[in-house]
């Protein structure tokens, strides 16, 4: 029996300003289908989909909906011809329920009291329980775990009658566990006769759950194939364009003393929210720990309590032999704390400045740099110059404002300014968020040649791949406070997986 | 008791021109555009009410052009923030600066000049007979018994109707509000023109009831005061109701100390409301500064569809 296609793009070009986002790609996926569309960030696939949900307007190609041609001018339009789109930064208004959310596009019935609101939920509580997808109806979004408001999103599109269901990187922020339960969602949907699109860069979760597999590179449709055809590594291939190196090797490496000792650390954030609770570390000489856990457990306030930004309530913090008493990020520069934030444009670089501004920022009140306040300005272009050639900076010139480069060149930059003042110890947060596979491997590599020079390095991330990769020691991170350790050895998805969720070796679940 | 009931009906009569102009701040607010032009557009009320007047003699063709006239001055206010994605700011600065010229322009020939007659007051029936408080409702007008009933109406209509769970989708999220297929320029431009209307009517309001003639600049920094309140009663109508009849308060109590006698300067006396501001600012502050502050979350983002994310 041939399947129906439910969805045909054909020839479709989007072009933002001079940068052409897509050109000419074809694709096209079946009812009853999980189809995935694979690339690295920027290959131009949620651009794609933005298309089919009436987001961006392509600018020239054509749409083929269950056999129809189509414009689709409108994300309205779209729901309208039964496209539903899952986005990876939710669409969903924090200050209201989830139910109220859910109705939000409705126009029926102008007044919405009490009663027409209980049968409302009851409705899309009968959705939500035959698919699997549970989340409490009447809470505003904001107490909701990021997981559950995925699946109000899901909810969403399938109340408003969608029969084509886009996800946008839907397990980048979901815990091992969590994404589990979500492809089991997708199968029931799929059962349904639902045409189930889901973007991501993810070999795994695309051979665990897709039917068939779509691979885009740089704006272009390389090909599409089944899933049965192919293999994990040729999928890679395909996606990068050249061959991948093997996993890196960490060179052997006796652990030295104890740089950093972090101990029952208490931080408090806005609104009385408890960030970190009884928090404890060590970090030794010579080593990479990596801290793995899902978003929004304390990873970004310990971060920022180490470089100084934050202060904390209670506990000790010892850094190379000496108490730091109190919050001072001029303090933990002085005494060679590195800080690679976790949004390199936020707080990071400062976009509209170039290149050797950036490169001033922690080294301007240094003699070689400065001069009783004046800025030794022929110096420091020089020195800028030596630092873009040795960490292989692709820009036009040293005065390019920062936020014109790519994601890796700036990447590179603020990598360039932390280690070129010798560090003891470097703390990356999402180091290689957004950084396509070339760029990702040469942070990587820079962060290894710093544990190989004796330098220590506390990788923060949730990539578990990489923190795996790259780590002497794995932690895990839960609630504000560590809640597993494991050795280079010892780590393995499962365990990590378990620990991101809460549980303890026993499977009971950690206060 | 006497001294009670005074006092509180001259905070509802101060008062109600600021609720008023706080009503429609919050319309426009909470569709995500920032309103710092309400003293300009009072003013503009005002005076397009008393020309109005003067030249007719219809209460209601004066209530008309002031409609008509802060509506025009709403949709060049849409046009700029919403389709040409202004700088809000700047614009709201403008549209007062722009007002208050305006209006001493045209008022010119006006000044000084007594009303032909004020709004009509409306007895409930039943309500004066009620002991003690009956007296509050024998002075209430009819504009007054309309901003009653809109705060009643805003209140329904923000927390109980679909367009305004529109309202507060596209304050806080216009893109997730897109996606929902809801048309936030429309809605930005048609809350704008509605809330200027009310706005326009606050100073009309000043006018006919408060002060029945026109001076350049009557509204006197009133329109500044509104702006504050929005924030007070965070984007709350119900909120604002009792934060404009406390300002109402305050306004006349000025006026009665020197009523009394007293040796203050009244100068010092004016500036009870504005002091007042400045501390209930600090204070709410410093309460607050743990807590959200109530405000739409898109507050002052212009909305592009195709902007890239």
């Amino acid at each position: 029996m041939k399947p129906t296609v439910s969805v045909e793009m054909r020839q479709i070009c989007k072009q933002f300003g001079k940068v052409a986002a897509n050109d000419h790609v074809d694709f096209s996926a079946n009812a009853g289908e999980i189809h995935a569309l694979l690339g690295e960030n920027g290959a131009g696939k949620s651009t794609m989909m933005c298309m089919l949900s009436g987001v961006y307007r392509p600018t020239s190609g054509d749409i083929r909906l269950f056999g129809k041609p189509v414009k689709i001018r409108s994300p309205k339009e779209a729901s309208q011809f039964g496209v539903g789109m899952v986005f990876q930064n939710f669409r969903l208004v924090q200050t209201l329920t989830a139910a109220e959310n859910i109705v939000l596009g409705e126009k029926s019935s102008f007044w919405r009291g009490a009663r027409w609101m209980k049968e409302k939920q009851e409705e899309i509580r009968g959705i939500s329980e035959k698919f699997g997808l549970a989340f409490p109806v009447d809470r505003p979004i904001w107490q909701l775990s990021v997981g559950e408001q995925q699946r109000v999103e899901i909810v969403k599109t399938l109340y408003r009658g969608a029969s084509l269901i886009i996800l946008d990187e839907p397990t980048s922020v979901l815990t091992p566990g969590e994404a589990d339960q979500l492809f089991l969602t997708l199968e029931k949907l799929k059962a349904e006769g639902k045409t189930i699109i889901l973007t991501t860069h993810k070999l795994k979760e695309v051979m665990a759950v897709a039917d068939r597999i779509s691979v885009m590179r740089k704006g272009r449709m390389i090909h599409t194939v089944d899933k049965n055809d192919t293999s994990e590594r040729e999928l890679a291939q395909i996606m990068v364009g050249k061959e991948i190196s093997p996993p890196r090797e960490l060179s052997k490496r006796e652990r030295g003393e104890s740089l950093l000792s972090v101990q029952h650390l208490d931080v408090y954030v806005e609104h009385g929210r408890k960030a970190l609770d009884h928090l404890s570390l060590e970090v030794h000489q010579g080593e990479i720990v990596g801290v793995a856990g899902v978003a929004g457990n304390g990873q970004k306030e310990l971060a920022e309590v180490l470089s100084g930004l934050l202060p904390w309530k209670k506990g000790r913090i010892v850094f190379n032999g000496r108490e730091m008493k109190n919050a001072s990020v001029r303090h933990a520069i002085e005494s060679g704390i590195s800080h690679v934030p976790e949004n390199r444009m936020k707080s990071g670089l400062a976009g509209s400045l170039g290149v050797v501004d950036n490169l001033l920022f922690k080294s301007y009140r240094t003699k070689e740099r400065s001069w009783l306040g004046f800025l030794r300005i022929g110096r420091n272009r020089q020195w800028s110059q030596e630092l873009v050639e040795q960490f292989d900076v692709k820009t036009p010139d040293l005065d390019t404002p920062v936020q014109q480069l790519s994601g890796g060149n700036q990447q590179k930059l603020l990598f360039a300014r932390e280690i070129h003042r010798q560090p003891l110890l470097m703390i990356a947060v999402h180091p290689t968020q957004g950084l396509d596979i070339g760029a990702t491997e040469g942070v990587h590599r820079l962060l290894a040649n710093l544990r190989d020079s004796g330098k220590s390095v506390l990788l923060i991330s949730e990539d578990l791949d990489e923190v795996m990769q790259l780590s002497d020691r794995v932690l895990v991170i839960y609630n504000g406070a560590i809640i597993g350790e494991m050795s280079r050895e010892e780590a393995d998805r499962e365990r990590i997986g378990q620990y991101m969720a809460g549980l303890q070796d026993n499977g009971e679940e950690a206060v | 008791m006497d001294m009670f009931i005074q006092i509180i009906v001259a905070a509802v009569g101060s008062g109600t021109p600021l609720l008023f102009a706080t009503l429609g701040g919050i319309l426009i607010e909470r569709s995500g555009i920032i309103q710092l032009g309400a003293e300009g557009l009072m003013l503009m009320g005002a005076v397009a009410a008393c020309m109005t007047y003067l030249n007719t003699g219809s209460l209601a063709l004066a209530l008309l052009a002031v409609f008509a006239v802060s509506a025009l001055l709403g949709i060049i206010h849409g046009f700029l923030t919403v389709s040409l994605v202004s700088n809000q700011i700047v614009c709201g600065l403008a549209m007062t600066l722009f007002g208050a010229g305006l209006s001493a322009y045209l008022g010119k020939s006006y000044s000084g000049i007594p009303l032909p007659g004020s709004v009509p007051k409306w007895h409930m029936p039943g309500l004066e007979s009620i002991p003690l408080i009956g007296d509050l409702f024998a002075h209430l007008d009819v504009l007054t018994w309309f901003s009653f009933l809109l705060v009643i109406v805003m209140h329904l209509f923000i927390h109980r109707t679909s367009w305004g769970l529109h309202l507060r989708a596209i304050g806080d999220n216009p893109p997730t509000a897109d996606v929902m297929g809801i048309r936030v320029q429309a809605f930005r431009y048609g809350y704008i023109v509605a809330g200027s209307m009310l706005i326009g009517l606050a100073g009309a309001d000043m006018l006919l009831v408060y002060s029945p003639t026109w001076t350049e600049g009557m509204t006197s920094g009133r329109g500044w005061i509104a702006v504050a309140l929005i924030i007070f009663a965070r984007w709350n109508p119900v909120r604002a109701l009792l934060c404009a009849y406390f300002f109402g308060a305050l306004d006349s109590i000025g006026f009665r100390v020197q009523l009394l006698g007293s040796h203050i300067p009244s100068y010092f006396l004016k500036m009870i409301p504005y002091i007042v501001t400045i501390l209930v600012l600090m204070y709410l502050g410093w309460r607050n500064r743990n807590k959200p502050s109530g405000a739409p979350e898109a507050l002052g983002i212009p909305y592009i569809r195709e902007q890239r994310f």
